[in-house]
């Protein structure tokens, strides 16, 4: 008798969702807005919602509506949340995914339903070779990329040796894949950490502390790159064995790291200090709206996804129902990002240039990062040949 | 031999370290036959207070006495508003309300300190590595938590086993109706207990706090270590408590640093670095595995009910 009543209410829930009649732009988000991690996923949403504020919060005249969900980082739930965009919400594009294990479990979905799906953060191996779709897109990179521009560095600087560490999931096994893939050095030693619950790294420490190496990379992504970093300098290590990081210092980990990420090189294809009147426009009306936060790269990710959305149903004139032509719109990258140039290869990955970013002290005396350097131009992954999308 | 001795540090350290929760998790889950899932959020606690304190009153030893004092606060009134009511209850009301509270107390933190987390930065004293023996440096800090560790648990075997108080907790370990039978004041040796439990809580999450970062639900990872150790040294047991944290932690640390070398000598080594922290981190519940079928009250029970 309950589970008839329920059932009822469910089928009464489900009939009263109004069709995707297309008056609205509907967009689903899904990113982390729970747990340790909840902050990287507030500042994409801080940033997406900036963008739409520069829109107008209109798109070809249309409204648009976002539907925020939490994906608690966890793989099955993000995938829950995929499904229920989609399939009850009817989406016309889906946004987000911080994390590649979270967005290879929900992956299917998106392209089974042929949604648009616009990845403003991860970048795995799989996404840029065999599994690329015509319906994804990547406003940020594919994972090596980063830890290769990083490998180019240290050959520049003429770099040896190198210790790897990173965390055991997709996102930590492409970043040391890419620096090693440039690196020409020799790589003395490779560790896993279990993720993300692993938060202590002495065991790690030690082993890149004897194993001679002359330099140490790693991969620590939001919290995990605050204690890695403490524990780096708690070893001593910081004025013996020089660090090299990607994705581990940020806007959102320096006020924790403090001096501990003072002159610690890393990579990024964006930089809160690039030349260009889009990047300014961004990151000074976020310092406005949001007072006392910075935003991230994974923000300007995000606010590159709102545009490029705008760009293809501006192209459309609203018509969500016309996939082919946006497609083709989409794929011309028609719209300025705030990292400058910006093109897309056969695969959806952004054609970009990864920049040398330092920590230094700004004009306040406040700790910020600095583009020091381009390390690559124009720079392609290394998995679009195994994509069967050809141009 | 160097890299050997360094590795068992470290992984003294942090069996030190689980003692510390562990220690808290098995009196209040032995004497007072009671679940408290809520303790990891008690080791939260003590680790936001001091990153609080710290920067208050930039004394590092002042703003942790105070978060300890603080913890150990918390841990009474929360026993005396929320948890007493609950003695009566079986286990499994007590798992649903002690979730509550961990619920409750992330969120609490969220909207008093934000979602961002702390850091609790460490005076310039304790950065150095020191060297121990020749050729092989340890961070200071690091030898500072084994130091106020086993100080920690010599005071707690010497209040535990010497004196009347702890004479009272032993018997209410083994007998809980009987030491209320004799007159003792079983409500307030139960508020006493559940304190020091918050307060060994709180300390092992200040120790924690300047090597790992301050955040929400930096206590949920690792009470299920903490749960594991009272299941694999006897619940009840301080004795059993430190035996198995120091097993725990050794095997974890040790598994983690030499586990991938001897995996690479048989595996291919893509195989065998990313099959060894999965490995690795399965250890300890293999332990507490076999100790459950070959030991199925622990390896150092307290004396019999």
């Amino acid at each position: 008798m309950k589970k008839a009543f329920w059932l009822a209410g469910a089928m009464v829930l489900a009939l009263a969702q109004p069709a995707s009649a297309g008056d609205t732009i509907k967009i689903g988000f899904v990113s982390t807005f729970s747990g340790p991690t909840a902050v990287i996923g507030n500042d994409m949403r801080n940033s997406f919602e900036l963008a739409l504020d520069h829109l107008g919060r209109k798109m070809a005249g249309k409204p648009v509506e976002v539907i925020y969900e939490d994906d608690g980082q966890k793989p099955d739930v993000g995938k829950q949340k995929t499904e229920k965009l989609i399939q009850s919400d009817k989406v016309d594009f889906i946004v987000g995914y911080i994390w590649s294990n979270v967005l290879l479990a929900s992956l299917k979905t998106a392209v089974d339903s042929k949604t648009f799906l616009i990845t403003a953060n991860a970048g795995p191996s799989q996404l840029a070779g065999e599994l690329c779709s015509p319906y994804v897109f990547s406003t940020s990179w594919q994972n090596d990329q980063t830890p290769q521009a990083v490998g180019t560095y240290m050959n520049q600087k003429g770099v040896k040796s190198v210790f790897l560490i990173g965390p055991n999931y997709a996102a930590g096994k492409d970043m040391l894949a890419g620096v090693k893939s440039t690196f020409k050095g020799q790589v003395v030693g490779e560790e896993y950490t279990v993720w993300p619950s692993q938060l202590d790294f002495s065991a790690e420490l030690t082993k890149a502390k004897n194993s001679k190496a002359e330099s140490i990379f790693v991969f620590y992504p939001g919290a995990a790159g605050v204690q890695f970093l403490n524990q780096y300098a708690q070893a001593g290590l910081k004025g013996q064995i020089p660090l090299y990081t990607a994705f581990t210092i940020d806007e959102l980990t320096l006020p924790l790291q403090k001096e501990n990420a003072l002159g610690i090189p890393g990579a990024q294809q964006w930089v809160n200090d690039l030349p260009f009147p889009e990047n300014k426009k961004f990151v000074e009306d976020y310092r406005k709206k949001y007072t006392g936060l910075r935003p991230t790269f994974y923000g300007a990710q995000s606010y590159d996804a709102a545009n490029l959305i705008n760009s293809a149903v501006v192209a459309v004139k609203g018509d969500t129902s016309k996939k082919d032509e946006m497609k083709a719109e989409m794929e011309k990258a028609n719209f300025k990002s705030v990292r400058g140039p910006f093109k897309y290869g056969n695969n959806h990955i952004p054609i970009q240039n990864f920049y040398l970013q330092d920590v230094v002290k700004d004009a306040d005396g406040q700790l910020s990062l600095k583009t020091v350097a381009t390390i690559v131009e124009n720079d392609q992954d290394r998995y679009h040949d195994k994509c069967p999308m050809k141009k | 031999m160097l890299v050997l001795i360094e590795q068992s540090l470290n992984g003294l350290q942090f069996g030190l370290l689980l003692f510390l929760l562990a220690a808290g998790l098995t009196l209040v889950f032995g004497i007072m036959d009671f679940v408290n899932l809520a303790h990891g959020s008690l080791y939260m606690m003590g680790a936001y207070f001091a990153a609080t304190f710290v920067a208050w009153t930039n004394s590092f030893v002042l703003g942790i006495l105070m978060a300890l004092g603080a913890t150990l606060l918390l841990g009474i009134a929360l026993e005396f508003i929320a948890l007493r009511h609950l003695y009566g209850r079986d286990h499994l009301d007590q798992v649903l309300a002690t979730f509550g509270l961990i619920l409750f107390f992330n969120d609490a933190v969220r909207l008093i300190w934000g979602p961002a987390g702390l850091s609790l930065p460490l005076p310039a004293w304790l950065t150095v590595p020191v060297q121990i023996v020749p050729g092989v440096f340890y961070p200071a800090y690091r030898l500072s938590i084994i130091v106020v560790a086993l100080a920690v648990a010599a005071m707690l075997y010497f209040v535990v086993m010497r004196t009347r108080i702890g004479m009272l907790i032993r018997a209410g370990a083994s007998n809980r109706e009987m030491i209320g039978a004799l007159g003792i004041n079983i409500k307030l040796l139960f508020t006493l207990v559940f304190g020091l439990g918050a307060a060994l809580a709180g300390l092992a999450g200040l120790m924690q706090a300047p090597i790992l970062t301050v955040q929400i639900g930096m206590g949920e990872n690792i009470l299920i270590l903490a749960f594991v150790i009272i299941v694999i040294g006897g619940i009840g047991s301080i004795r059993g408590a430190f035996m198995a944290a120091i097993f725990v932690g050794m095997i974890d640390t040790l598994g983690r640093a030499f586990l991938p070398d001897l995996l690479r000598t048989v595996l291919s080594s893509a195989a065998a670095s990313t099959a060894a922290p999965a490995l690795s981190s399965m250890l300890i519940y293999l332990l507490m595995a076999i100790v459950l079928v070959v030991r199925p009250e622990g390896l150092f029970p307290a004396s019999k009910r």
